[in-house]
């Protein structure tokens, strides 16, 4: 039970775009086609997953024996760094067909804060390690829905009317923020 | 001092780039977390910016991203660190904002794009430049926010008390809404500029 509330706490309630403004580059980036939002968003959810393991080993079992818990964001983004290379390599030699679907987005999710900012909010939280994976399921979980309703979105708003200066990221804000409206109808379900 | 002057409006980091969106929406529901913020930012954009324009020579270009990041990382931690020894309540409120720093597009963008091929001093101009344009439009979304949403200007009252609160502003689709205009305006603005002389420069949409 507690782990389901985590997962939908991560997900619908604190959505990690829509509540923290965790990943707005890429939200705004790649939600241009339906196609491509759901490939950054499936990548997302993976390295997420394997970040926030080895994070919370490193942070548990290393630093914090050693008092070095100060070093806690150089560690945690060189891991983040060579976590997302490593992955890469190992899919393009032994997934091919993975590769090809995620590839392409996965250099830059090095720099998406939302992967950092899972792995710093469950140092904050204080989760354990079955809690950290399914926090950082939720999360990416959250994150691929956002992208693919805001992908849905933008489609349509190909095709429609919009004053010339605000064509392109205007809009874009601005529809984010009546989607932030409309997931703030979640947060009484949850304390 | 060129190289200052562009990243206050014409090449303004968030309005123009549309990076460091992150810290940018989070953490202006006030001005004071805002300013806080950019500070935070102005100090390790302009550390790092002045130390990678000194070893841009000496390290090898397979490894560059992995060592700005590492150069990078320390600063930051310098400022949280700081902050929290010395501003707790400050360090509480900006929450993990402040680590994040770290993948705030804004620096690594800067030590790619144009510490790593120019000298120290245009790097330092160019770093408190694009530091002091971030700084600007988090000051902007968080007098905005702050204004409208609480009634309130640096915690002081700063409207007549008839006037309503709106307690949008104060929620994330506040930030957001806020953005999404400012970027309309500044888009709206600079048409404009650049037509008057001549109009022969054209730009594309951001």
């Amino acid at each position: 039970m507690n782990y389901a509330l985590i997962f939908i706490g991560a997900a619908v309630v604190n959505n990690f775009i829509l509540t923290y403004f965790l990943g707005i580059c890429p939200f705004l980036g790649v939600s241009t086609d339906l196609k491509k939002a759901s490939g950054m968003g499936f990548a997302v959810i993976f390295v997420m997953l394997l970040a926030s393991a080895a994070t919370w080993g490193i942070y548990h079992k290393i630093l914090t024996p050693y008092n070095l818990q100060y070093l806690q964001n150089v560690a945690f983004i060189l891991v983040i760094a060579t976590l997302v290379q490593f992955v890469e390599m190992f899919m393009k030699r032994f997934i091919p067909p993975l590769y090809k679907g995620l590839g392409i987005y996965l250099p830059l999710i090095t720099t998406n804060c939302a992967i950092l900012g899972v792995t710093l909010f469950m140092v904050l939280k204080d989760f354990d390690f079955i809690e950290s994976l399914f926090y950082a399921l939720g999360a990416g979980s959250g994150f691929l829905m956002a992208l693919l309703i805001m992908a849905g979105i933008r489609v349509r708003l190909d095709s429609a009317d919009i004053p010339a200066p605000f064509r392109g990221a205007g809009i874009a804000l601005i529809t984010a923020g009546c989607l932030a409206l409309i997931f703030t109808g979640f947060s009484g379900m949850m304390k | 001092m060129k190289e200052f002057v562009k990243g206050l409006f014409e090449k303004n980091p968030i309005l123009c780039y549309l990076l460091g969106l992150c810290p940018t929406l989070a953490v202006t529901t006030n001005v004071i977390n805002a300013l806080t913020m950019g500070l935070s930012v102005i100090f390790v954009l302009f550390l790092s910016n002045s130390i990678i324009s000194l070893i841009r020579k000496i390290v090898p270009h397979q490894v560059r991203i992995a060592s700005y990041i590492v150069v990078i990382a320390t600063f930051v931690t310098i400022a949280d660190i700081f902050l929290k020894a010395n501003y707790y309540e400050m360090s509480r409120a900006l929450g993990p904002f402040i680590p994040l720093i770290v993948v705030n597009c804004i620096i690594l963008g800067r030590a790619e794009a144009f510490a790593s091929r120019h000298g120290l001093v245009p790097s330092m101009l160019d770093a408190l430049g694009m530091g002091t344009g971030f700084t600007l439009v988090l000051f902007v979304i968080g007098s905005i926010r702050e204004i409208l949403g609480s009634g309130t200007f640096l915690g002081m009252k700063a409207v007549p008390g008839f006037f309503p609160q709106f307690l949008v502003m104060i929620l994330p689709a506040g930030a957001f809404i806020t953005l999404g205009l400012l970027v309309g305006a500044h888009q709206a603005l600079k048409e404009k500029r650049g037509r008057l002389p001549a109009g022969q420069e054209k730009r594309g949409r951001p």
